[in-house]
């Protein structure tokens, strides 16, 4: 288990810089580590995803791409849009969340 | 880790219903992990993207030593599904439906839906053009996320450096 520094905030990490505990997510959080995944403004769109998100991870596991394009009503192409290249993965990372499991 | 993005490429050449998943799982999970994503439709592969056959895809029991009596909910550990019996009208009908409410238990797509959300995904697919012509079929045959109708050298030029699965 490490430790780091998010925007003045220490939280601990997993190997691959998930947060461990959704609780000690901040928004400021969700922003720096955002610019990290290359996505240099959350949009409302964004945050829509993000709080969506974090509302039904389960066990602090972030739900599924396919869950969250149904729950939404954000297309896939729209999800690969907005958070380009592995969007699921991405949102889990920025929400505090741990990756979703599953294949769909 | 270099900064160049990880390519896979999939060569789908089966049309049965248990063979049309693999590409579709492993596609989608390799989208979802944010690497660049080719598939390559040939010879039976090509009903996975033919408007008319991509959602009847089949799954027969006869000469599938895989499918056990307990897959049709008969406790009968390790015996097979005959091969007299599979013959019989039906059977094979029979098989698709359980696979098919299997899969949809567990949420998995239609065969249609999933492709759709690859492309929707960014994956670029291709047909084979020996097979097409092979077949006597035509670009209007396959749903619109087709890309085009290549030669098996063009689709090796376009994945140059992307690791290959050959389903």
């Amino acid at each position: 288990m490490t430790t780091r520094v998010i925007s003045g905030k220490t939280v601990q990490v997993n190997e691959e810089g998930f947060l461990l505990s959704p609780d000690e997510w901040t928004k400021e959080i969700a922003v720096e580590i955002a610019k990290e995944e290359g996505i240099a403004e959350l949009t409302p769109e964004h945050w829509k995803v993000i709080e969506w998100c974090r509302q039904n991870a389960v066990n602090g596991r972030s739900p599924t791409l396919r869950q969250i394009t149904a729950g939404t009503g954000i297309s896939t192409k729209e999800m690969f849009a907005l958070f380009p290249k592995g969007p699921a993965k991405k949102v889990a990372h920025i929400a505090g969340l741990g990756k979703p499991e599953g294949c769909v | 880790m270099t900064d160049e993005t990880r390519k896979m490429a999939f060569i789908c050449s089966k049309g049965t219903l248990d063979m049309a998943y693999p590409a579709l799982v492993m596609g989608w999970a390799a989208l979802g992990n944010g690497i660049d994503v080719t598939i390559f439709f040939t010879f039976w592969g090509l009903d996975i993207i033919r408007k008319s056959r991509q959602d009847h895809l089949e799954i027969a029991p006869v000469g599938n030593t895989s499918m056990k009596m307990s897959m049709m909910g008969i406790r009968a550990d390790n015996a097979g599904i005959p091969n007299v019996v599979g013959v019989l009208p039906g059977m094979t009908a029979l098989a698709t439906k359980l696979m098919k409410d299997k899969m949809q238990a567990l949420g998995v797509p239609p065969v249609s839906e999933y492709l759709q959300m690859l492309v929707d995904g960014g994956a670029k697919l291709y047909a084979c053009k020996l097979s097409v012509d092979m077949m006597g079929l035509k670009p209007e045959d396959f749903v619109d996320g087709v890309a085009g109708i290549v030669t098996a050298a063009d689709f090796i030029d376009m994945t140059d450096g992307a690791q290959i699965i050959f389903i």
